[in-house]
């Protein structure tokens, strides 16, 4: 029964990052992505001290302000201040990492977190934390039920919002001369990258979100050239790491989240060299000259 | 107080070598990170410190002791590594470099929590302190630690230094590198050597995640102090210094405070506040010659606007109201009594019973800017061969800009012009 909590919390993660994932990486800002998955931290420190409690509500909405701050302060170093635009990721979400950490260690005893928990999060602890109703009847682990509808909420605003988000990516020019607000659509879409940073931090940590936003994205855009194509293949593949990921962690005994990252590594390294339309391996033979 | 004296006075030994050290470890970084960002691949280094982690592990699987040197060689293998496969990837496929660096960065580390993790289990007793990589303790380094990455440290600087022309050329005109005999292939591999040593020992005083600032931030701050290179070498590694004691004296004073998140807060606030305050490229001071700029288009602009009303009478000592500037020309009402009010200040105009009215020196300044507008717009005809209506937008910016000694040349070229292309007389 673990096993089978663990692989759908994986797969809960795996399904909302990876639809995230091909966004970010057809607008170029897997890093931005990398960047708020770190820089939440403070974001869930403050709530934390405010509300006392690790309740999710509070969590989500104190990391979804701080996703967006993140996503202001790089636009505005870089377009108001004019820093280049990879070092303005770079100092933005260090600081803002630092500041939470020094914000953990500062109120070091009212705040039940700890940096390797923040980095690789424990997925093996998930079936601990049970939802038990007041008639006693177990509902399974609360962290499957926020991240259910954390999907939930993901799957209905891609589903929504699914042709301005296609027109924002593709033409962004067209979007905004037929009328669609692209700041809107870009603020939204980091809204949602960062409260499904935050729902997934606790169980896998912040490098599995980033892993998942990316990996499995770029392993469908080697595989097909149609974007709902990508969408689906990006979310099998997502699916299929976690459980490739738990049972490779179960064999060698370590962390289920680097398993899990190894295997999104491990699948992109396959589409990379043999995906039938771009692998290297397959392209280099479609290349060999005629022979006469 | 007294703990501020006892730390400076660096009495006690201990203090002296993890000053030593940190300030060490973040001048490196500092000084490598300039070229890195003068490449725009300043994230880069975020990708390699995260890949940092698997060679660690490794090398203590495959040896089982934690001695420096063998850590340090496996940490230098899977970051140079990752280098390599982040060019191989955005290389040969459509996938892009950002995309690459996430996932890189990601996938190393997984691996590398992977291997750290299966250790920890194992049971091995001798692994403890390995996960320093990952968070970093400045104030924990001591004794052999210490002078091996101290030792890559200063290698790291000369090796800067004694490359400095060539680094310089690659970062900013490769191809002309290129031309002239460089190997340039061999100096991106040195560049790329360099970025790993500093991310590796910088590493242990910040841990894996804030390795990215400890690169990116000094430079990022120099870069908008200098356009000097050389100039932004030092300057990036004072501030490394700089925080580099601030982090040793953080962990001297609060045992319990994380030196690492210390050191890249102070950085970091020297980076804003260079991002806002820096004298030239700096956003307020840009924000203020922005302004700058817009009154004095806007007092040229009334000047010259008074001119052609005069023009028109053939008298130029006649009094307007607001009301007839403002039908001349649509500007704002409020920027209209701002500007006015500020060129009488200036002594360019007049207020009279009857409005307001040129002074000579006024006139004079008006004179110019009509005389620059349509020389430009005469030059533009006959050199560019543009339609005569084509040309005033352009002439409404330029006439604020052209120069006294740039004026003298339109006047040659133009063989000093009367007519304008739209027939009016060039004042």
């Amino acid at each position: 029964m673990n096993a089978f909590w663990i692989i759908l919390t994986g797969s809960l993660v795996a399904t909302c990052c990876s639809l995230l994932g091909c966004y970010l990486i057809l607008r170029r800002m897997a890093m931005v992505g990398d960047a708020i998955s770190h820089a939440v931290l403070p974001g869930i420190v403050i709530a934390f001290l405010l509300t006392g409690s690790r309740d999710s509500v509070p969590m989500l909405i104190g990391a979804g302000l701080l996703g967006v701050l993140t996503t202001f302060l790089i636009e505005f170093f870089h377009r108001y201040a004019r820093v280049q635009a990879d070092a303005s990721i770079g100092v933005t979400f260090t600081w803002l990492f630092a500041i939470g950490i020094i914000l953990i260690s500062v109120y070091a005893g009212q705040v039940d977190l700890d940096q390797d928990c923040v980095l690789y999060g424990e997925i093996a602890y998930v079936p601990l934390d049970l939802w038990i109703t007041e008639e006693g009847l177990s509902l399974g682990p609360r962290t499957v039920w926020t991240l259910a509808v954390v999907t939930l909420l993901i799957i209905l605003y891609i589903v929504l919002g699914y042709k301005e988000l296609f027109l924002t990516t593709f033409d962004p020019a067209y979007a905004a001369a037929i009328g669609i607000s692209t700041s809107v659509w870009y603020y939204s879409l980091m809204t949602a990258v960062s409260i499904t940073t935050v729902a997934s931090f606790e169980s896998v940590g912040a490098i599995l979100v980033v892993a998942f936003l990316v990996a499995p994205a770029a392993t469908a855009y080697l595989l097909t050239d149609n974007f709902k194509t990508m969408l689906l293949l990006s979310v099998l593949a997502g699916i299929l790491a976690s459980v490739a990921g738990y049972y490779l962690a179960v064999w060698i005994d370590g962390s289920i989240a680097g398993a899990i990252a190894t295997v999104t590594g491990i699948e992109f390294m396959l589409a990379f060299l043999f995906s039938p339309s771009r692998g290297i391996l397959i392209r280099k033979k479609q290349l060999q000259p005629v022979q006469h | 107080m007294n703990e501020f004296i006892e730390f400076f006075s660096f009495a006690d030994a201990n203090i002296r070598f993890v000053t030593v050290g940190s300030v060490l470890l973040a001048t490196s970084s500092a000084v490598v990170g300039c070229f890195t960002l003068l490449r725009k691949r300043a994230l880069v280094g975020d990708a390699v410190a995260h890949a940092v982690l698997p060679g660690v592990c490794l090398a203590f699987m495959l040896s089982g002791t934690k001695n420096p040197f063998i850590l340090l060689l496996g940490a230098f293998v899977t970051g140079w590594l990752s280098l390599i496969t982040i060019d191989f990837i955005t290389s040969r496929s459509r996938i892009k470099e950002d995309t690459a660096i996430a996932l890189v960065l990601s996938v190393f580390f997984g691996i590398g929590i992977l291997l750290l993790t299966a250790i920890q289990h194992s049971g091995n007793a001798a692994q403890s302190g390995l996960d320093k990589f990952l968070f970093g303790k400045a104030a924990s380094l001591v004794g052999e630690d210490l002078i091996a990455f101290s030792m890559v440290a200063v290698l790291l600087l000369v090796t800067t230094i004694l490359f400095y022309k060539e680094l310089a050329m690659l970062c900013f005109d490769k191809a002309y590198a290129k031309t002239i005999g460089y190997p340039v292939r061999g100096l991106e591999l040195l560049l790329t050597t360099l970025t790993v040593f500093a991310v590796v020992v910088g590493i242990q005083a910040v841990g894996v995640v804030l390795m990215a600032a400890m690169l990116i931030t000094p430079a990022a701050a120099a870069r908008f102090w200098t356009d000097k290179l050389s100039l932004m070498l030092v300057l990036a590694a004072l501030i490394g210094a700089f925080s580099g004691v601030s982090g040793a004296y953080v962990s001297y004073t609060a045992p319990a405070m994380p030196t690492g998140p210390w050191i890249v807060l102070i950085v970091s606030m020297i980076a804003i506040l260079s991002f806002a305050f820096a004298p030239g490229k700096g956003w307020v001071s840009r924000l203020l010659r922005q302004r700058r700029n817009k009154t004095l288009i806007l007092e040229e602009n009334l000047l010259k606007l008074l001119y052609h009303l005069g023009e028109e009478k053939q008298d130029f000592q006649t009094s307007y109201s607001l009301q007839q500037i403002l039908e001349k020309r649509a500007i704002p009402k409020k920027q209209v009594s701002a500007g006015l009010s500020k060129l009488r200040k200036q002594g360019y105009i007049e207020k009279t019973p009857a409005g307001w009215q040129l002074t000579l020196q006024g006139q004079r300044r008006g004179e110019r800017v009509v005389r620059l507008h349509r020389l430009w717009e005469l030059y533009l005809t006959q050199y560019l061969q543009l339609a005569s209506d084509h040309v005033h937008e352009d002439a409404e910016t330029i006439e604020h800009i052209i120069t006294p000694e740039l004026e003298q040349r339109l006047m040659e070229e133009l063989g000093y012009p009367v007519l304008d292309p739209h027939s009016a007389r060039i004042p």
